[in-house]
């Protein structure tokens, strides 16, 4: 039999996903098809706020191929609300949320009707003969106007715009002091108002779902992060038994929170092939994806942090105002509260307050993209202590390492009450810095400032933290959050000695099946390619939590290794008998049982390896009495702690003081994960969620004209990145284990993300502060940036803020350069 | 109306719809879902075919401009078993997360390996600038690409792969 002998974890393993999906033969839900399968297409209101007077369907029924247009009215009585699974506080205001709008309209976008026909083209072309008639109600679109007294109201009902108001604060939590005292009592007072514009998580994927009602179980195809959620949500939505669902993901092509949502569709869906009786595929358009799937931030922070003239932080003071959109969707209300414990980040503030109060806009409604609620804060604090070292006259990086947590001082309980197990801020700022060349590249700014180049170049410091790991399910209790944050995962052992792995993660092109295979490999002692990886499935994969918050790794995993310990466990007694040996005389190494001391199979002694006693438990003519003929475990973990990925980055901007124009001329980025499973699939991770941060603070905002029409529907309008508007990314690493988990590891899913936008933008700020500038919004489009230079404006509003005003590669026609 | 078209080496007669997108055709009728649509303004370039050699986006061109003509999908690179060199290079050099984007970005790396053999990493990012990716941030798309050229030239086949060195350190850029 053979035995791994180099471990798998830490290689850098080609994906076993890849070979699918380089070929063509992948089953994105839209591939997929069924006999007799319908099509199903939605009428989505054109106005973001109105009373629904009347609906005429009879034109659309008669066209050809049309089987059912369906209203709100008709679903009325079955549709449910949408499920809301984070009420912050007790008296948090939640409107009710239909999947299809019934006699009001509150963003454009929403549901308003539905086609069932033959053929998607069909489909499409009787929406053209639904005829609905509205009486237009006042737009709600600016979050500070919407909570102003006297506001149009979203919810007439609510009788406010305000859903609820969430307070952190250090003194009344014991944490830390009292931060009035602090600003009171301030040698230096920083005070800024930062804007996290709306953005759309822009998976490639567009949402795709398929029912089909005709088996005993109902089964749903979704491409979605979330099916085992989805599948509980849907029964306690729609009022169906659970186990007459069956929820499938198969591949999914990406999410970035995007596809953590239990959406409209797919309870419309839902219901119309439950309706007709026969299986429905809906599959969303890119513009449909980008106006009426969930999007992202959307905050308005002001921000006051005090400090000694020395440059030590004394506290710092969060109010935000948190966008929810028309409707609070499955999270949306959490998001912003995510972040409440990573504002004060690795400083050591003794004071804190946070305030955040959540926002009704007639606008999608926002939810969890990529990082969800601490990139907000992480982009607040970096940009702060940016500003902090302007005001001192000294270098960016000394005021963070006069506040950062020291190595040493791990395991650390900050202002905010977590625990920080690991890090070491020190390490990876110095090799970070020494990747980028960071004196090098101060003595050609400060040289490039004395002559007056026209072009000139900024260094953006990031030192950033976050807490990942989603979660321990006390503390999403303490939090209100209605479900755990555990995991499941089991193996199964096959007769031949091959391995199944059901795991309750969901990937959704993460690489799930190569990293838990290498896991397993080591953990069994069995061959990488002996190992299959099952998920997606509430039929093969029954319980889980799925992906999002990178909590795969060091909550999914953990569940897989809790799992082959049990398979050990039950191996090793029957591995005992074999061996004609004491169960405690027996030891377990490289995927074989021996006898202890009994020396190794090259010098003759008896080794059992675990297939030998997987082919004994199928035969099960000479077990232990007593003991069952089952290898197969099964696992939940719980994890005690969030982990805390850190990193330093550094960006290098040259911005053109004539245009406006920037460029990233260097990123540089060292993260601290932890252990690593697998490096390419980090390296790629990092990558991936760089793009996303820098294109925050360069490209994408989802714009709202004054009528709260979106104006950035389309790819050529909303502005995610090419190859050509990123540079290469030198990435690398710095390596402190996680005390929290047996692999040491903790989560980079979001890190790049969460770690980029800020130091971009303190590039930008710091390539012009010299001309008058001390804050550019983002996205740092070229016209807001020479807007800032010439009138030291931060928003500069204009052109910067229309569709499509962030790539310099995207001319103002809207065609390629 | 009929068309006749040969796609991955097999021709196919059909009547469609004058209106019918080639996308929706390869899809819809011939079930080659490889190719997959991942916008309607023509900018994500994931539903990238080759029609008579050509790369062209086949959610902008109609199945009746496809009549008389081949057409090759993500689905008819691969020769005996044995991977195209370029869907190789992504393969090993971990070029594809979700992989929505891949059909349409190798059909437009063979393309733009086709006119410029041995691109720097500037002509490939700018040889890939309609072909969106949301999971890598490029990098290595880029280095699959400058990969794949290497191994291809020379009329190197795909006897010629080699599997990239697996203990390469992490960035350092391409």
């Amino acid at each position: 039999m053979t035995a791994t002998v180099e471990p798998e974890v830490g290689r850098s393993r080609r994906r076993k996903e890849d070979a699918r999906l380089i070929t063509g033969r992948t089953r994105w839900t839209d591939n997929l098809t069924l006999p007799g399968l319908l099509h199903m297409a939605i009428l989505r209101s054109p106005l973001a706020h109105a009373r629904i007077t009347s609906i005429d369907t009879s034109a659309a029924k008669d066209m050809p191929g049309v089987l059912a247009v369906v209203t709100g009215a008709d679903l009325a009585d079955e549709q449910g609300s949408l499920p809301c699974a984070w009420p912050i506080t007790a008296d948090m205001k939640s409107p009710g949320a239909p999947s299809m709008a019934v006699d009001q309209v509150n963003f454009a976008g929403e549901a308003v009707a539905l086609v069932v026909a033959r053929s998607a083209y069909e489909a499409a072309d009787a929406l053209e003969g639904i005829d609905v008639d509205y009486d237009e109600l006042p737009v709600v679109l600016d979050m500070a106007a919407a909570v102003a007294d006297g506001a149009d109201l979203v919810h007439e009902d609510l009788g406010t715009n305000s859903s609820a108001t969430w307070i952190f604060d250090s003194g009344e939590a014991g944490t830390g002091g009292d931060v009035e005292q602090a600003i009171s009592s301030a040698e230096v007072l920083i005070e800024r108002t930062f804007r996290q514009q709306r953005l759309i998580p822009a998976f490639m994927e567009p949402r795709s779902v398929m029912v089909d009602p005709t088996g005993e179980q109902l089964t749903m195809w979704s491409s979605t992060q979330v099916p085992h959620i989805l599948r509980v949500m849907l029964a306690m939505t729609l009022s169906v038994p659970e186990h007459k669902i069956r929820v499938i993901a198969p591949d999914v092509g990406g999410g970035f929170g995007g596809k953590l949502q239990v959406t409209p569709e797919e309870v419309l869906t839902f219901l119309a092939a439950r309706r007709i009786g026969k299986p429905v595929k809906w599959t969303e358009s890119r513009s449909e994806s980008l106006l009426a799937g969930h999007h992202g931030r959307d905050q308005i922070q002001k921000l006051t942090l005090s400090a000694k003239r020395d440059g030590t932080v004394t506290g710092l003071k969060v109010e935000l105002l948190a966008d929810m959109g028309a409707y609070l969707r499955l999270v949306t209300p959490g998001v912003p509260i995510l972040g409440a414990f990573m504002f004060n980040a690795i400083y050591k503030f003794p004071a804190y307050r946070f305030v955040c109060t959540n926002v009704f806009t007639n606008k999608v409604p926002t939810d969890a993209y990529r990082g969800a609620g601490r990139p907000e804060a992480t982009f607040a604090i970096e940009r702060l202590m940016d500003e902090l070292a302007a005001e001192l006259g000294v270098d960016p990086m000394e005021v963070r390492e006069k506040n950062w947590i020291k190595h040493e001082e791990f395991p650390f309980t900050t202002v905010a009450g977590l625990t920080y197990d690991s890090g070491n801020y020190e390490a990876a700022t110095d090799k970070a810095k020494e990747l980028f060349g960071y004196d090098a590249l101060r003595a050609e700014q400060k040289e490039r400032r004395e002559k007056g180049d026209p072009v000139q170049l900024g260094i953006g410091i990031s030192t950033f933290t976050e807490m990942c790991g989603l979660a321990p399910s006390r503390v999403l209790g303490s939090l209100s959050y209605a479900a755990g944050g555990w995991e499941h995962a089991a193996i199964r052992m096959l007769p031949t000695g091959k391995v199944e792995v059901v795991t309750g993660s969901s990937p959704h092109g993460q690489g799930h099946e190569t990293a838990w295979s290498q896991i397993v490999a080591d953990q069994l002692g069995v061959p990488f390619e002996d190992i299959e990886v099952l998920h997606g499935d509430t039929q093969s994969s029954h319980k889980g939590m799925d992906t999002y918050g990178s909590r795969s790794l060091t909550v999914g995993a953990m569940a897989v290794v809790q799992a082959t310990d049990k398979v050990k466990a039950k191996a090793a007694k029957i591995a005992a008998h074999m061996l004609e040996a004491s169960e405690d005389d027996v030891e377990f190494a490289s995927g074989s049982f021996r006898v202890k001391g009994a020396g190794t199979e090259a010098s003759g002694a008896k080794s059992v390896s675990i297939q030998d006693v997987a082919l004994a438990v199928f035969a099960a003519h000479d077990l232990p009495d007593g003991v069952e003929p089952n290898l197969d475990s099964e696992a939940t973990f719980d994890p005690e702690n969030f982990s805390f990925p850190h990193g330093t980055h550094l960006c290098a901007t040259e911005v053109d003081t004539e245009t406006g124009r920037v460029t990233i001329r260097s990123y540089v980025c060292v993260d601290d994960i932890g252990k690593v499973i697998n490096p390419l699939i980090v390296e790629g991770q990092v990558h991936g969620g760089l793009a996303q941060g820098i294109a925050q603070a360069l490209f994408e905002e989802a714009v709202h004209d004054e009528s709260g029409t979106l104006t950035t529907g389309t790819l050529a309008d909303y502005l995610v990145p090419s190859a050509v508007d990123l540079p290469s990314f030198v990435t690398d690493r710095t390596e402190s284990p996680s005390t929290t988990n047996v692999l040491g590891v903790k989560g980079v899913g979001e890190a790049g993300t969460i770690a980029s936008t800020p130091a971009v933008v303190n590039a930008v700020v710091d390539a012009v502060r010299h001309l008058g500038v001390s804050d550019v919004q983002m996205p740092c489009t070229p016209m807001r940036v020479w807007q800032a230079i010439r009138t030291g404006r931060p928003d500069a509003g204009g052109l910067g803020a229309e569709a499509g005003g962030g790539l310099g590669s995207i001319d103002s026609s809207g065609g390629a350069r | 109306m009929r068309i006749t078209v040969t796609v991955d080496g097999t021709k196919f007669t059909d009547e469609v719809e004058p209106r019918q997108l080639l996308v929706h055709y390869l899809r819809e009728r011939l079930g080659k879902v490889g190719t997959v649509v991942g916008c309607d303004t023509s900018n994500c370039g994931a539903c990238t075919v080759h029609l008579d050699g050509q790369s062209v986006k086949s959610c902008s061109v109609l199945a009746v401009q496809a009549d008389g003509s081949e057409v090759t999908t993500i689905e008819g690179l691969a020769r005996d078993g044995r991977l195209h060199p370029v869907q190789q290079a992504f393969h090993d050099n971990h070029a594809l997360q979700c992989g929505f984007c891949t059909p349409g970005m190798i059909m437009q790396s063979i393309d733009l390996l086709a006119d410029n053999p041995d691109p720097d990493e500037k002509a490939v990012r700018e040889g890939l600038e309609g072909n969106l990716c949301r999971c890598t941030g490029y990098q290595n798309i880029v280095r699959a690409v400058r990969d794949a050229a290497g191994h291809m030239r020379g009329g190197a086949g795909p006897e010629a792969e080699r599997v990239a060195d697996a203990s390469q350190p992490v960035g350092g850029g391409n």
